[in-house]
């Protein structure tokens, strides 16, 4: 079984967005913060947060080819790529890299696709290389 | 600061280090115990505080209060801490405050746990997967190594240090695990062997990976007015600070600087020196890279330059800062929380002559540091020969 997500106030709304096809973040309609993951207040300010779309863009801060598998859920998907990803509009994600085209490279754009789960509740977004 | 500490390291004990199937989590503890308490020229009735940490192989929601019912004692003051491999240096900090305060006289740190030998070796990678965000990062296989490989990765990039400086500091900790009869790992190895160990996540391969080890380690801090009762009152808390920035890696504000910063400072403004005052140095290596970032971080190295330092031996024992004499993680041994308290007690080791082949010469101010989680949770602790 793999591990799959179990929304709670705070995300979801992000979770009802994936599985639309969106990706949500907060934006603080205070300051303008953009953060993640999601929470009750704006880590800048205090502030209100309301739920943005992101338009699934952005680059590679880092990535891993990940070899050994952290529980018997993942031994079948080794190797995977895992990145994490500077988002446009200023938030970071961790996704797995799906069917890289080329190695990857820190900077590389990439931008989010959405994957359905065993659970239909929930689909989790993914990165593919720009240009896919 | 105007608190000047008082607190000593009156006593240290390690078990052996490695596959001890014959022992408990609770037995480890025991076994800790009762070397320090020997070490101290104590008894166990003597011990007024206790401070535990955590068993992933007994995850007891109250270990200290189940250790002290174990070990048939009821002291004053007792509680457990879970600051992931921040936990040891951070015990030795919350004791230095409970002596200091009047709140007990002489107060047990005593971590252990069975990792190797109580739990399969996929029991222990899951439960270590556990760290990872429930929702933004266990859903994506992320693994602890697979976290510090995305640091290493980030730093590699930002520096130009390479896979061979990180394979260094695998080799140099080795070497010194040669040095220390209670190793888990003591078979010299290769720049060659490293390179070419299993990738477990890139870049990081098996040999820049820590152990998995039973184990356990305790240190006895005691209030100042208690020396006469001492048996080798000769080290003494000189700083301690922590430095505490997020927990998961997706909420990191960055990957090449962390907590261990702050925590370094703050320990360093509290005693009253400096970085190149420094004897010998203690730092959580959990993984080869761990101990590279943090030596720039902290502010030993320069940005970029820890890593051709590791390659050039500057590290070992005769180097410009002897860094994990006892083989650190990597090689001594990581049995949970016990696994940063070995680090504090291979400082107090140095600080006394006690190392032997592995004794770093006039060691009189050292340096112990631990990080939990992904580089998370830091503590910080500067220790002097008194
Ligand atoms: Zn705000």
């Amino acid at each position: 079984m793999m591990p799959l997500p179990h929304p709670n106030a705070d995300s979801r709304a992000y979770w009802e967005g994936t599985a639309l096809g969106e990706l949500r973040y907060q934006r603080c309609s205070d300051c303008g913060h953009a953060q993640f993951p999601p929470r009750a207040v704006c880590l800048r300010c205090a502030g209100a947060l309301q739920w943005a779309r992101s338009a699934g863009q952005g680059s590679i801060h880092s990535y891993t080819v990940v070899a050994r598998a952290p529980s018997a859920a993942f031994k079948s998907a080794v190797p995977y790529v895992l990145v994490l990803v500077d988002m446009d509009e200023g938030f970071r994600l961790l996704l797995t890299l799906r069917d890289p085209q080329t190695a990857p490279t820190i900077g590389q754009r990439v931008r989010v696709v959405f994957e359905s789960t065993e659970d239909p509740a929930i689909c989790l977004p993914q990165a593919v290389q720009d240009g896919d | 600061m105007t608190h000047r500490h008082s607190a000593l390291l009156s006593g240290v004990g390690n078990t052996r280090v490695g596959a001890l199937p014959e022992a408990s989590c609770l037995g480890l503890h025991a076994q800790a115990t009762q070397g320090a308490l020997a070490d101290a020229g104590l008894s166990l009735r003597d011990v007024d505080g206790v401070i535990c940490a955590y068993s992933f192989v007994e995850p007891y929601p109250m270990l200290s209060s189940v250790f002290c019912e174990y070990m048939g004692i009821q002291p004053a003051v007792t509680f457990s801490l879970q600051l992931g491999g921040a936990t040891g240096a951070t015990m030795i900090m919350q004791a230095a405050a409970l002596v200091e305060a009047g709140y007990a006289r002489h107060v047990l740190c005593v971590t252990a746990d069975n990792r190797l030998s109580g739990m399969s070796r996929d029991g222990a990678v899951a439960a270590l997967a556990g760290f990872g965000h429930p929702e933004f990062e266990v859903p994506y296989g992320l693994s602890i190594p697979a976290a510090y490989a995305l640091v290493a990765q980030r730093y590699l990039h930002e520096t130009g240090a390479t896979v061979e400086q990180l394979a260094a500091i695998a080799v140099q900790h080795r070497a010194h695990a040669a040095l220390h009869p209670d190793a888990h790992q003591r078979t010299p190895i290769t720049l060659d062997e490293v390179m070419h160990s299993r990738t477990i996540a890139s870049p990081l391969r098996l040999l820049d990976c820590c152990l998995i080890s039973d184990g356990g380690a305790a240190v006895i801090v005691s209030a100042a007015d208690t020396a006469a009762d001492l048996r080798a009152p000769r080290v003494r808390l000189l700083g301690a600070g922590q430095g505490h920035t997020h927990e998961h890696l997706i909420a990191a504000p960055s990957l090449t600087d962390f907590g261990c910063k702050q925590a370094a400072a703050r320990a360093f403004a509290r005693a009253g020196v400096k970085t190149t005052d420094i004897d010998v140095a203690e730092i959580y290596d959990s993984f080869t890279i761990t101990l590279l970032v943090e030596l720039e971080s902290i502010g030993f190295f320069q940005r970029g330059e820890a890593g051709p330092a590791a390659a050039r031996g500057e590290l070992g024992l005769n180097g410009r800062l002897p860094c994990n004499t006892h083989g650190g993680l990597l090689s001594f041994g990581h049995s949970g929380a016990a696994g940063g308290m070995f680090h504090v007690v291979e400082a107090v080791r140095q600080l006394r002559g006690e190392c032997g082949a592995r004794q770093v010469r006039d060691a009189e101010l050292a340096f112990v540091h631990g990080d939990g989680g992904v580089l998370s949770a830091h503590c910080s602790l500067v220790l002097v020969r008194a």
